[in-house]
């Protein structure tokens, strides 16, 4: 090859001189690290996928019981379980009205008189699936979300001080969250629901009361390992209070990990929240969320399994969602997964 | 190690002194009484009660004689549920279901979901990978109860393929509760094994060993897989808190006279030392098996027990 190079035409190159002002120019704009964390999160169809599930259920929980035409826990005895009927997918041979009733197939709706449509059909006492499921997603959002906020407020300051302070403010707040996590989450959350007066506070509390733990370690550990950092030692020396240091620049560096942390603590909330209504440990009748709509429709799920598989579908939608949208998340902030 | 492990035994035992003393406090200060019908009874015949279980002595001679009890593993005597029987007989008696479908569902979902993300990792980025994927996501997000009934509803009512509920077919009624608690661990494994073998595949090691001219087989399963299954060990705790979880709820589905569903009950009806001997039987458990895991991993990997010794 090196043979060669006489054979190329002269005039096919020009020389470029040497601009000492445009060796410093940066040919890129800058990217910030949440602006970086975003490029990659919108590559991941996955969690942009379930980002938009989630926004679309969040949407129906809140206005979802506003539009349908019954309120969620009126009960209409004559209207007691009809299977779903939604007026255009009926013709596609589902959703029809159609349910068996002695072994044969009808349609109970015209068999009941009933002329209006339940899109989600009814339960046992005639109330209507549709506006019930969105109610319930609604209170078990709000459980979760409250409950998350809680576990994070409580998980970041209680870590914070833990790793920021260390030495013996460290030790003794780090032995009190040993104990604490040694006993079974499990555990705590039953017991404190049963002393409580069933309802939305006596769950949050259950699950808040040894729920921030996890998120105090992970916190703990974040600040430990950037606080002996040298920027942290460069603004110390410059004269910079300890709040300042905290919140100027030790919180945006654990921020993705709090973020991380919280998408992951929702769903497992949402997840007691409906293990706990399962077992008849959570709200009580009338009221619903998505584990006690589980439950109701677990004890027909021979006969009515329209009941059950609303409240279920959804309930799964939404942990997937989270799921989904914390693995992203991960994948995006977490500098030690990128490439 | 030593020194680690007698440190570990000593919080293991705050830990459950602790437990036992709030589940006792917690458990006098529950509304509701344990005795059944105990509005009907006349003051005297209460007390004659009250006496039989020790229920009329000051609440700190209780607690001291509910303490000793438990060291020498005695969880005193069920009020109303099993009437007068030993609380810790109880526990055992139910134990067998709970343990086999418990170890049968950690047993199945640890291998399918070993098998899962190798094969994933093996075949990065193709259809299987992504079937794999699905399922993992599938198994962490449905809870064990919806994926429980589901299950009932199908393969139990409709194809009648398996018992429906109760524990009268021996190994057939095992055989859906146990693949109901297999979903978590299968997931986690899955997902685990999955990112394990890719970091391993990626190793110098595994490049030498192909230079060398190893097959494909035996680079996956002599090199990538072992390694990449040490750390498999540090789920095993989520794991078995899942299993437990579940339990309540399965053994609630499907009818099985276990622990779990014997624990449900006994909230139910304010069956006081129930409550209390399961809830420490439970912790104990699971203290335990942690504890373990800590020490195998430390046993294994001895960079873990370093770190882990001085924490």
């Amino acid at each position: 090859m090196t043979q060669n190079y006489e054979k190329l035409p002269q005039d096919a190159f020009t020389r470029i001189p040497r601009d000492t002002q445009e060796a410093e120019k940066i040919s890129k704009p800058s990217v910030s690290f949440w602006q970086d964390a975003w490029r990659s999160l919108k590559k991941n169809k996955g969690a942009i996928l379930s980002l938009i599930l989630f926004g679309l259920i969040l949407i129906m929980s809140l206005v979802g019981p506003m539009i349908s035409p019954y309120e969620p826990n009126d009960q209409t005895i004559t209207h007691a379980n009809l299977p779903p009927k939604i007026p255009v997918i009926e013709n596609l041979g589902i959703m029809d009205g159609v349910g068996t009733l002695g072994g044969r197939e009808v349609d109970l709706y015209e068999m009941k008189n009933v002329e209006q449509n339940y899109w989600f059909g009814t339960d046992g006492l005639g109330r209507d699936m549709f506006s019930r499921v969105w109610k319930g997603t609604q209170v078990s959002l709000f459980i979760a979300f409250v409950a998350a906020a809680i576990d994070m407020l409580i998980g970041v300051i209680y870590g914070g001080v833990s790793g920021y302070f260390g030495g013996r403010v460290d030790d003794v707040m780090q032995r009190i969250v040993e104990i604490l996590t040694g006993i079974p989450n499990l555990v705590v959350v039953i017991l404190f629901i049963l002393i409580m007066d069933p309802g939305i506070l006596a769950i949050i509390i259950a699950l808040t009361i040894t729920g921030w733990t996890g998120m105090s370690r992970v916190v703990r550990g974040q600040v430990l390992k950037y606080k002996s950092q040298e920027f942290v030692l460069a603004a110390r020396t410059l004269g910079a209070s300890d709040s300042r240091i905290i919140w100027k620049h030790l919180m945006p560096n654990v921020l993705g990990v709090i973020i991380i942390n919280t998408m992951f603590t929702i769903p497992g909330a949402i997840f007691f929240e409906a293990f706990l209504s399962f077992i008849g440990l959570g709200l009580q009748a009338p009221d619903a969320s998505l584990g006690t709509l589980i439950n109701d429709g677990y004890k027909l799920i021979q006969y009515q399994p329209h009941i059950l598989l609303f409240p279920a579908v959804v309930l799964s939608l939404i942990m997937i969602a989270f799921n989904l949208i914390g693995d992203g998340l991960r994948d995006a902030l977490d500098p030690k997964m990128k490439d | 190690m030593a020194r680690y492990i007698g440190k570990r035994l000593i919080y293991m035992f705050i830990t459950l002194a602790l437990i036992a003393t709030f589940t006792f406090f917690l458990m006098k200060i529950l509304p509701g009484s344990p005795i059944a019908s105990a509005d009907k009874l006349s003051p005297e015949q209460r007390a004659v009660v009250e006496a039989r279980y020790g229920l009329d002595q000051p609440l700190p001679v209780q607690y001291f004689d509910y303490m000793f009890g438990l060291l020498r593993g005695d969880l005193g005597i069920s009020i109303n549920q099993f009437k007068g029987a030993n609380v810790t007989d109880v526990i055992l008696s139910r134990m067998g279901p709970s343990a086999q479908i418990g170890f049968q569902g950690m047993l199945l979902g640890t291998v399918l979901g070993i098998l899962f993300g190798m094969v994933a990792a093996l075949r990065q980025n193709t259809w299987v990978d992504y079937g794999s994927t699905i399922v993992a996501i599938i198994g962490i997000s449905i809870p064990s109860f919806v994926f429980a009934s589901m299950l009932q509803y199908w393969f139990g009512l409709k194809w009648d393929l398996f018992p429906v509920a109760l524990w009268k077919d021996g190994f057939m009624s095992s055989v859906l509760p146990s693949i109901a608690l297999a979903m978590f661990p299968l997931a986690t494994a899955a997902r685990f094994i999955r990112t394990e073998m890719i970091e391993v595949l990626g190793s110098d090691y595994i490049t030498l060993a192909k230079a060398k001219g190893a097959s494909g087989s035996e680079i996956a399963f002599k090199h990538a897989f072992r390694n990449a299954l040490i750390p498999l060990i540090t789920v095993l705790g989520p794991m078995a808190v899942s299993i437990l979880t579940g339990s309540l709820v399965v053994e609630q589905i499907f009818a099985i006279p276990g622990i779990g569903e014997q624990f449900v009950k006994s909230i139910m009806v304010n069956d006081f030392s129930i409550i209390m001997g399961t809830t420490i039987f439970f912790s104990v458990f699971l203290i335990v098996v942690i504890l373990i895991v800590d020490i195998l991993y430390g046993v294994i990997d001895p960079r873990i027990r370093l770190s882990g010794g001085k924490n």
